[in-house]
């Protein structure tokens, strides 16, 4: 008992966030319901992005009933790379990365094939809304497939690690990579198996990684350091997450954006309950930093320039 | 900012429960323990008369509302005679008349009578007369006796004790010895004493009081002399035999006043006999008739009004707030994952049929034989409805085989198992498969086990009769566990997980402060 209490306090000095208080302090005063669509349905965010002139991977179809399945395949009969995920799913749920094609069947990303009535079967749960919350009938998403930036080759294994950035009014406070193991299925979620690594705001590298709960300093499939990495352009992947701010219009929100070899960063999605593991990631509490933004509003200082806030971000939120 | 707000409603919510139990409780006298027993009386007075030609009238002084006591229910047993209830400023009373009635007769009055805490008002303003003057000696042997017992007391109160005290005496004086002839036993004496003390314009009177201590089927109706205080302004009641004051312990008050208990008419020589029967009832059963003679309003927009099947069912279902309110607790204090938001509640619930080892038993080989199935149907690649509903029908048949099977095997559990919410199943077995196929087996069955680790709790919370009992008696009190959970609607410090999940992050961050 006593061990638990000496924990709580040590993790109360860190700064780090519960769920409790994420959820009660954070997710409901800042993310007002009828904005959560905008990050919910994935093809709203896509369009809202590209109404703010904001880089996603491109869309090459939407599947909304059962019967335009069939038209999909021939929709994309050109295309060899896509991938297809739920409008509405959740954490990495439901996503189908297609790599290539043998004869009737699809290459998936990690390796396997998938045949086109195992493929449509996916389609059809998805539209049925097993992938989406509450299990209301969804639609499908087929977009471009991100060609990932050689520089993360070594750290990950298949799939795309892709960078969270938690933004609280608009401010980037914390951020991490995700680089995705044997153990997730080439998918970049913590939960699932992937290792999340804690990048350090104003320089950009990697800092120290948790992979479960437990921190790590080497990627566990392909043993390279994932400690001392540099993003590349990180100044440009921290004003995306500021700008995700006026796009979304949530308060506390967790923007995931992808390195593309040729396109640069893309936005994949954004996230209204963005999870605490990221502090673990960093070894730092988010509670610190939420708490210098918030004394910004209450100052009536908050800045409406994106630019403004990535600097400010920069100044103050190192990884210590 | 809105968090006083909050706190400031919950607070009510709570002060508006507490004081409704508070109410209900001490003043209306429901019982907090489950089997908490009164004592109840059973009093039965029966006349007995031989009936004349030519019309009877029998008047019976009845108790109304007697302090201390109740009486709940009474009513009059008589063939051929017609009961008509009169009430009286201070008296109540039954005349029972009939034109042809012969031979002996027997009248009854029956009433159950529970103790409470009441008090009567006895707001009368006695008047006295002067008693008529009387012959001698006895005119010389009262105002003897009266001016001895003047010279050493010093008011109304002390001179009626004194009074009483020396016609008590075991060997009286002369005067008392004369004035006692002829006024035999307590109720001749307390006459008397009523008429000496008008002398001095003193009030008193003699009232009829009944013992209610054990079963006693020869009980009689002792008469009790009251002198009134002129100065406190009530009745002080004073024991003839040494002339304590106070209200004798365990006697109900049966009737004031000068009207004798029993009138017969043109027949002086009826016979009244009491009898009392002591039992023991169930205290809820008794406050709530309590409630209906006293305040019907009460009753009737209680709990307690409602049919007995719709209690039972009350019974049951209020006790599910409990169990949300214990599976909010182990959710957002202490973080155990569950399938389900109330799956676990309605598991609970239905382990009230069948025990909570039972219900484990049967809950888990359920799901398990359902995943089987579940897990095959994957590979048929289904679509979500018709999946849905082709796993809820195997749950259906397998709940049967369940059933049929421990039948045979002389289980009689098993027969339970149909109490178990389907639905509640089916989406179960759902989840945990979505959750096996998409995260993990070790994940799925941790959740699996969450949701019975609460299911069990909150069952064997909701399995206690206190609880039960009193959240039936005094459901205001889900107010307190509503203000309760308002509270921790803002509770935003760790949960007894996120410790053990952020240790590895205390114990980083501590060596980095260290090195």
């Amino acid at each position: 008992m006593f061990g638990l209490l000496k924990t709580a306090r040590r993790l109360r000095e860190i700064g780090l966030v519960g769920i409790g208080e994420r959820n009660a302090d954070f997710v409901l005063l800042y993310n007002p319901r009828k904005f959560y669509p905008r990050v919910d349905d994935k093809l709203i965010t896509k369009k809202l992005a590209i109404e703010a002139g904001l880089p996603v991977p491109e869309l090459y179809a939407v599947v909304r009933e059962e019967h335009e399945i069939e038209e999909l395949h021939a929709k994309i009969k050109d295309r060899d790379q896509f991938v297809v995920k739920p409008a509405h799913g959740s954490g990495g749920d439901g996503i189908l990365v297609i790599t290539g094609r043998r004869g009737e069947k699809y290459r998936r990303s990690n390796g396997g094939f998938i045949s086109r009535d195992e493929f449509d079967h996916h389609l059809s749960n998805t539209l049925s809304g097993l992938f989406s919350l509450g299990g209301q009938p969804d639609h499908v998403l087929v977009e471009y497939c991100v060609q990932f930036d050689p520089v993360f080759d070594n750290v990950s294994y298949k799939g795309v690690p892709d960078v969270r950035i938690i933004v609280f009014l608009g401010y980037p406070v914390m951020a991490m990579i995700r680089l995705p193991t044997r153990m997730s299925d080439g998918k970049a979620n913590l939960h699932q198996g992937a290792i999340g690594v804690g990048i350090d705001i104003p320089t950009g590298i990697t800092r120290r990684g948790v992979f479960g709960n437990e921190p790590v300093k080497e990627h566990p499939d392909t043993e390279h350091s994932i400690v001392g990495l540099t993003i590349p352009r990180w100044d440009e992947l921290m004003l995306i997450a500021a700008r995700a701010y006026e796009l979304s219009c949530l308060g506390y929100v967790g923007v995931d954006i992808v390195l593309d070899r040729n396109l640069g960063p893309l936005i994949l999605e954004l996230n209204a309950r963005p999870g605490l593991a990221i502090q673990i990631a960093n070894g730092n509490g988010l509670a610190h930093r939420l708490r210098r933004i918030q004394a910004l509003e209450q100052a009536g200082t908050l800045s409406r320039d994106p630019v403004e806030r990535v600097a400010f971000a920069k100044a103050n939120f190192a990884t210590t | 900012m809105k968090k006083s707000q909050l706190y400031l409603l919950a607070l009510l919510i709570a002060a508006v429960g507490i004081g409704a139990f508070v109410y209900k409780w001490k003043v209306l006298g429901f019982p907090v323990l489950p089997v908490t027993e009164t004592e109840v009386w059973e009093v039965q007075a029966r006349v007995e008369f031989n009936a004349r030609a030519g019309g009877n009238k029998i008047t019976l002084q009845l108790p109304q509302d007697p302090p201390g006591y109740a009486i709940l229910d009474d009513n009059f047993l008589a063939r051929g005679f017609k009961p008509t209830e009169q009430e009286g400023k201070d008296s109540r009373e039954v005349i029972w008349q009939a034109r042809r009635a012969s031979g002996t007769q027997v009248l009854y009055y029956r009433a159950t009578v529970y103790r409470d805490q009441h008090e009567a008002p006895d707001a009368s303003k006695p008047r006295v007369a002067p008693p008529p003057p009387y012959d001698e000696p006895f005119a010389t042997a009262r105002a003897t006796l009266l001016e001895q017992v003047r010279v050493v007391t010093v008011d109304s109160a002390t001179f009626a004790a004194e009074l009483v005290r020396r016609l008590a005496e075991a060997e009286p004086t002369e005067e008392v010895e004369l004035l006692l002839d002829g006024h035999e036993g307590d109720a001749g004496r307390a006459a008397l004493i009523v008429d000496l003390l008008a002398e001095r314009r003193i009030p008193a009177r003699v009232t009829w009081g009944l013992p209610l201590r054990e079963t006693d089927t020869s009980a009689r109706l002792e008469p009790l002399l009251q002198v009134y205080d002129l100065e406190a302004r009530l009745w002080n009641t004073i024991d003839q035999r040494n002339g304590t004051i106070g209200w004798p312990e365990d006697t109900m008050l049966w009737s004031i006043g000068p009207k004798p208990v029993i009138e017969v008419d043109r027949n002086p020589r009826a016979i009244i006999e009491f009898s009392v029967t002591r039992s023991l009832a169930d205290a809820l059963a008794t406050a709530k008739k309590r409630l209906e003679v006293r305040d019907r309003f009460l009753v009737a927009y209680s709990l307690l009004g409602l049919p007995l099947q719709a209690q039972a069912t009350y019974k049951i279902l209020l006790l599910v707030p409990v169990g949300a309110f214990i599976m909010l607790i182990l959710r957002n204090l202490v973080g155990i994952k569950t399938f389900g938001t109330f799956m676990p509640v309605l598991i609970a619930l239905a382990f009230g049929w069948t025990g909570v080892v039972a219900g484990v038993i049967l809950f888990v080989i359920v799901i398990s034989l359902g995943l089987l199935v579940r897990f095959y149907m994957e590979r048929l690649k289904l679509l979500l409805v018709p999946r849905l509903t082709a796993v809820l029908i195997v749950v259906v048949l397998l709940m049967a085989l369940v059933s049929v099977v421990s039948n045979k095997l002389g289980f009689e559990v098993g027969l339970n198992v149909a109490l178990f919410p389907m639905i509640i199943m089916t989406m179960t077995i759902e989840r945990v498969s979505v959750a096996w196929e998409e995260r993990s087996p070790g994940f799925a069955i941790r959740q699996a086990l969450g949701s019975l680790v609460i299911a069990s709790l909150a069952y064997i919370t909701m399995r206690e009769t206190h609880l039960a009992h009193i959240v039936f008696v005094f459901p205001e009190l889900l107010l307190v566990l509503l203000a309760l959970t308002l509270l921790l609607g803002r509770y935003s410090g760790y949960r007894l997980m996120e410790l053990f999940r952020f240790r590895a992050l205390a114990r980083e961050g501590g060596e980095g402060k260290a090195g």
